[in-house]
């Protein structure tokens, strides 16, 4: 079971036990990190469940859709790690992964 | 008999938007949701897509998660129906008798699917696509069923085609009208999608209306349209649009026609209740000189946090950018504002080439915008819409002029 690493909008850090085979955004939201709206269900038609990914996770995330680049553009807190966590499958691999989530637009 | 500072009705995206707001604001009230549906919030855009088709299952579609409701403090009365509201005595009372009171209630109780009113409409084989029992029930039948009729070729039937073709059924769509998509978008779109569905083996019957459902032993076998035509079905999907649910609200005097009227704060015109999302007629700036009712997943969250905002006495008008989006096989549409009332369209980018939008104006302004696999223009087109843009034609419609270059200055 994957660990994930949360750092919500208010500061707090919480601790997620994902499961692997689900999106990120599923886990967050079965995590109880409400404030990923996620409002298009996972997608990529919206921009409502973008997080920050720590730096050193960037590359070992699956490389981002011309959609997905496109919809972060939506936001004003595209940064350089940004992503939509429903773009990112959860794997083992991913244990330990740490993000922050994005500003609300 | 219990008492709640907020009652909300409907368990939808509008429901659990407003229950979610009031806590992110801090409300310290006792909250809950009452919802005829038995199952925990879902999303019900998948169930015409992803959950048809079995690629997500019941947790993948939770709003929120398992512990949200116990965390939040928020009260899930589920299987209840509310049949009647008495608005000078704030109280609700449900069909099996129970009895609410509430200080503030808020009616997010969105619509039922409209019913066909030609004979066999009740029999076995016949289904809707609302709530996430309608696809269970659906889903149970698809093992045994090759043959299936999709009655509208609106988003809801055009969605379930593509799911169930992505299954490998046989699907026909029957529209009334001469084209697809007649009432929600513009020729091109429904041309596009007219092409895309025929490519991918569905029969398609335009201008063709519904006589009767024939059964045999009680089941659906036939669905018999008025020019003779017969369409063997082993299951029919009846997508005609929704009925807003607002009896209990008229009966208890709120001002209704097609949908409770709200002012922009979500209120309707009895005190101390609110309605919300596709039930709620409302005046919106993008769609000048009328009322309207927006069956959408934007409408309803964005009216849910509005109605919220007004119970802490934090009061916000409602003034979101509309949108949407459809999934059907591999085309993402995506949508942005409302396209009511446009005079012309233009199109940008070939619609041959499988990625193309169209932009419709109202008087020279841009109004709407639908992108089908062009999230670009979706995102860029977003800023045209806002500001009412009244540009070019000839530069709207070339795809080497990026949309953002195209928005007014603030």
């Amino acid at each position: 079971m994957p660990t994930v690493y949360v750092t919500t909008r208010e500061g707090e850090q919480r601790v997620v036990q994902a499961t692997s085979g689900r999106s990120l955004m599923e886990n967050l939201r079965e995590g109880g990190i409400d404030e990923i709206l996620a409002l298009c269900g996972g997608n990529c038609s919206c921009a409502t469940c973008h997080v920050h990914v720590a730096e050193e996770w960037l590359e070992r995330l699956p490389a981002m859709s011309a959609d997905e680049d496109d919809l972060l553009d939506s936001s004003d807190d595209r940064r350089s790690d940004s992503r939509l966590s429903c773009q990112i499958p959860v794997t083992d691999a991913l244990d330990g992964l740490v993000m922050t989530v994005a500003a609300e637009d | 008999m219990n008492s709640y500072d907020v009652l909300i009705v409907g368990s939808g995206h509008g429901g659990v938007s407003a229950a979610s707001t009031l806590r992110h604001l801090g409300f310290a009230g006792t909250v809950a949701i009452i919802s005829a549906d038995r199952d925990e919030p879902y999303e019900r855009p998948p169930l015409s897509k992803d959950y048809l088709t079995g690629d997500k299952d019941d947790q993948s579609i939770h709003l929120k998660g398992p512990d949200f409701w116990r965390d939040k403090k928020i009260e899930l009365i589920l299987g209840e129906t509310v049949s009647a509201v008495d608005a000078s005595n704030h109280l609700v009372t449900t069909a099996s008798g129970r009895e609410f009171t509430y200080r503030k209630l808020i009616w997010a109780a969105g619509g039922e699917p409209r019913r066909l009113t030609c004979d066999g409409r009740d029999l076995a084989g016949v289904h809707t696509i609302r709530a996430r029992r309608d696809v269970d029930a659906l889903r149970a039948e698809l093992g045994r069923s090759e043959r299936i009729v999709v009655i509208g070729g609106g988003y809801i039937g055009l969605e379930a085609a593509a799911s169930l073709t992505k299954l490998g059924k046989h699907v026909t769509i029957v529209e009334a009208l001469d084209r697809l998509l007649a009432r929600v978008a513009g020729p091109p779109i429904s041309a596009f999608f007219l092409d895309q569905h025929l490519t991918h083996g569905v029969d398609v019957r335009l201008g063709a209306a519904v006589s009767c459902i024939e059964g045999m032993a009680g089941r659906a076998s036939e669905v018999l349209l008025a020019d003779g035509t017969r369409l063997p079905a082993d299951i029919v999907i009846v997508g005609i649009g929704i009925e807003p649910h607002v009896a209990a609200l008229a009966a208890a005097g709120a001002e209704v026609s097609n949908g409770v009227a709200v002012d922009e704060h979500c209120r309707t015109t009895l005190p101390d209740i609110y309605a919300v999302g596709d039930c709620a007629l409302h005046r919106n700036s993008f769609a000048p000189n009328q009322l309207v009712r927006i069956e959408s997943v934007q409408n309803a969250v964005d009216q849910g946090a509005v109605a919220a905002h007004d119970v802490c006495g934090d009061a916000i008008t409602y003034t979101s950018t509309p949108w949407f989006w459809s999934n059907q096989y591999e085309l993402k549409l995506q949508t942005v504002g409302l396209n009511i009332g446009y005079d012309e369209t233009v199109i940008r980018g070939d619609p041959a080439s499988g990625r193309f939008s169209v932009i419709y104006l109202r008087a020279g302004h841009v109004a709407a915008l639908d992108c089908v696999n062009s999230v670009k223009d979706y995102v860029q087109g977003r800023a045209l819409v806002e500001r009412r843009a009244a540009v070019e034609r000839s530069l709207l419609s070339d795809q080497n002029t990026p949309l953002k270059a195209l928005a007014p200055q603030e």
